[in-house]
């Protein structure tokens, strides 16, 4: 549940600003299901792990400033870090020239590319990954590719280990970044290209200083939601990853399934949500989500 | 505008210089262009067909046509954006056609502008200076000369999305002139504009044209907005140009029906050709009266017909003698309709559709009451014999 509790809602800035009967009342299944589905449950869940401590307030905060100042946590929080940064930097390198291709080719290929991209989104995330073990084990495609070309004499680890944690996440969250981007690319005015090489511009100098700067929202928001979904991520880096790769998700996981510590679950619950809330914040501050859904 | 010559002439000179350190005064003026048999097809649709145009150094031409008519096609062409299936375009004898548009050195100013909404005032005109990594006095020097040129001098510091229609217009005028270009194509710039701005602008960017001497070859559909500008206008339809001369020209001298139609109001009588004196033709209405014309081309018997600017066309009260040598026609007015500058009459005639007649609102003139039988006038070297049907 914690993986997915970021992805972002379309709730329209708009409908709070300038509030109609209609948008609230159009609003309200979405409403009831955000609060009895979600915010409910994870106040009850806070609630009920701090009530379960057995202690005074004092030992509480002790505790807890053990749990979040421990080698173990820090060490997750910048694992989690360092991991999301280089997973946002590898997704936007890999997706920034699939949306421009996307946005700018016509035809089967562009079919192709945006099953491909779309399909594994509603896919689930972990078959997606158990694909990704299939063809990166020891005796995977890879290896026996690489094995049989001779390329190499033994099989490569490329999982198991942090490689296989950052190819396995930066498959399942491409398609948010490059979606994104998409949208923010088919905003840009094709004339504006046109004007610029009608102006005296190279190709690359056209790219620089019109079409990246007019892309750069896209890049931040693509960004900001792949970065949010890397720091939750669970799944893929806890069937992928080494053990010395313990992100803060499989932290709390361990401490809700091994030690059966909800407090100290909740805790660093609590500091992942805001972290969370906070770059979501940042977000929405720089996208204008009904732009994100098509509108100009 | 007076305050504008002084502006302008010192510093265009010093910021070539500064630029182009070695650039010798011109001798030969250049920005000729001419397009050679320029050809695009879609397909099955040839959207433009083989046209020929000499445009001179220092000229405003205009391609005039209705939507659909292949001239924006023809200025991507000449502009490099839109790769031509046969034909050629020159720019002073060289052939351009192989180049992309960022190296074929025109102005341009584009349909809607094309403003790049995320840089300021300043840095839209600064753009193509920039793209030509220009030293950064120059620039700045250049830039404040063409803001002062579109008079837009206080609004270096303004973002793009804060002007109005107008000052983006003019906006991208500066742009497209920054770096002093011989030639700088127009793709229908005004068309956003309402018509006061337009006009205001027409005259502006004339000016600047004649200025700078620059060659401009402009798009537009607007028939009074290239007849304003232009020194010639060729007029085009369904990819072909129907004609090219100076805006009296095409306006008095039609080539043919569709030049005729487009440029303006214009009666069209039909009739049979009967037989040419000199230069002059006779046509035969089905009521069997004659009317005499000029013939533009070599209409041979048959079908014709004649045409006749409505301001042309003299109208008065039955009855009221007038020069016997001019064309008559009686008739009844159906309907007098109040333009403001003009009264433009529609006059029933036997066995004819209706006549178009305006007549000047001036001084003294009173509208003529509907069914008021009229005598219409007009002198012979006014009309035209044009080949088809209406």
């Amino acid at each position: 549940m914690a993986v997915f509790t970021t992805a972002p809602e379309p709730v329209s800035r708009h409908a709070s600003s300038a509030p109609r009967d209609h948008t609230l009342l159009l609003m309200l299944p979405a409403l009831v299901v955000l609060v009895f589905m979600f915010l409910v449950p994870l106040a009850l869940f806070f609630v009920r792990s701090f009530t379960e401590f057995e202690g005074t307030i004092a030992e509480f905060i002790d505790q807890g400033r053990d749990l979040l100042l421990s080698q173990a946590y820090l060490t997750a929080l910048g694992t989690t870090n360092w991991i999301s940064l280089i997973v946002t930097v590898a997704t936007l390198l890999i997706g920034y020239p699939i949306a421009y291709y996307l946005t700018t080719a016509t035809g089967v290929g562009v079919t192709i590319v945006v099953l491909s991209i779309v399909l594994p989104y509603f896919t689930s995330v972990i078959v997606r990954t158990f694909s990704w073990m299939v063809l990166l084990g020891e005796h995977g495609l890879v290896n026996n590719v690489l094995l049989a070309t001779g390329l190499v004499n033994e099989p490569l680890s490329l999982m198991y280990n942090r490689l296989g944690m950052l190819i396995g996440m930066s498959y399942v969250l491409l398609p948010y970044m490059v979606l994104t981007l998409y949208a923010a690319m088919r905003a840009i005015d094709p004339s504006l290209l046109r004007a610029a090489s009608g102006l005296g511009a190279s190709g690359f100098y056209t790219f620089r200083r019109v079409y990246f700067p007019l892309s750069l929202h896209g890049v931040l928001s693509g960004a900001l939601i792949v970065y949010i979904l890397s720091i939750g991520f669970f799944i893929t880096p806890a069937l992928m990853g080494g053990q010395h790769d313990i992100m803060i998700a499989m932290l709390i996981d361990r401490a809700l399934e091994v030690a059966v510590d909800w407090p100290a679950a909740a805790l660093m619950s609590l500091t992942l949500l805001v972290v969370t809330l906070t770059l979501y914040a940042v977000y929405y501050r720089v996208t204008d989500i009904r732009r994100l859904i098509g509108g100009r | 505008m007076v305050e504008m010559d002084s502006v302008v002439a010192e510093p265009a000179r010093t910021a070539v210089t500064a630029a182009e350190p070695a650039s010798p005064a011109p001798e030969t003026a250049r920005g000729a262009v001419e397009l050679r048999g320029l050809t695009k097809r879609y397909g099955e649709d040839t959207v433009v067909n083989a046209i020929a145009v000499s445009i001179a150094p220092g000229e405003f031409f205009s391609l005039l046509g209705p939507s659909g008519s292949g001239k924006t096609t023809s200025l991507m062409m000449v502009a490099g954006f839109v790769r031509p299936d046969g034909g050629t375009v020159l720019l002073d004898g060289e052939d351009i056609a192989a180049l992309p548009p960022q190296k074929r050195g025109f102005g341009m100013v584009f349909q809607n502008y094309a403003i790049f909404p995320h840089l300021n005032v300043f840095e839209n005109i600064a753009f193509p200076l920039r793209a030509r990594h220009w030293a950064k006095d120059a620039i700045g020097e250049r830039v404040t000369w063409a803001l002062e040129l579109v008079r837009l001098g206080r609004f270096a510091d303004r973002d793009a999305h804060q002007l109005s229609g107008g000052q983006q217009q003019r906006v991208a005028l500066a742009r497209a002139i920054v770096y002093h270009p011989l030639v700088v194509l127009m793709d229908e710039p005004l068309g956003a504009l309402d018509k006061n701005l337009r006009f205001e602008m027409q005259v502006e960017i004339k000016e600047i044209q004649q200025r700078l001497g620059m060659t401009v070859l402009y798009v537009t559909h607007d028939q009074e907005e290239a007849m304003s500008m232009s020194d010639r206008i060729a007029i085009m339809d369904h990819g072909r140009i129907h004609q090219v001369g100076s805006p009296g020209e095409v306006y008095e001298r039609p080539a043919n029906l569709f030049v005729g139609r487009f440029l303006g109001e214009a009666n069209l009588i039909e009739g049979t050709v009967m037989g040419k004196a000199d230069e002059v033709v006779r046509l035969r209405l089905p009521s069997g009266q004659e009317l005499r014309a000029l013939h533009r081309n070599s209409c041979g018997t048959g079908r014709g017909v004649l045409f006749i600017r409505p301001e042309r066309v003299e109208i008065a009260p039955a009855g009221i003698s007038g020069d016997p040598s001019a064309n008559t026609l009686a008739g009844k007015v159906r309907r007098c309709s109040f333009l403001g500058n003009i009264l433009r009459y529609a006059v029933d005639l036997d066995g004819l559709p209706p006549i178009t007649v305006d007549l000047q609102n001036a001084a003294g003139v009173s509208p003529l009451p509907v069914g008021a039988p009229v005598i219409l006038r007009w002198p012979v070297a006014d009309s035209l014999i044009l080949a088809g049907e209406a």
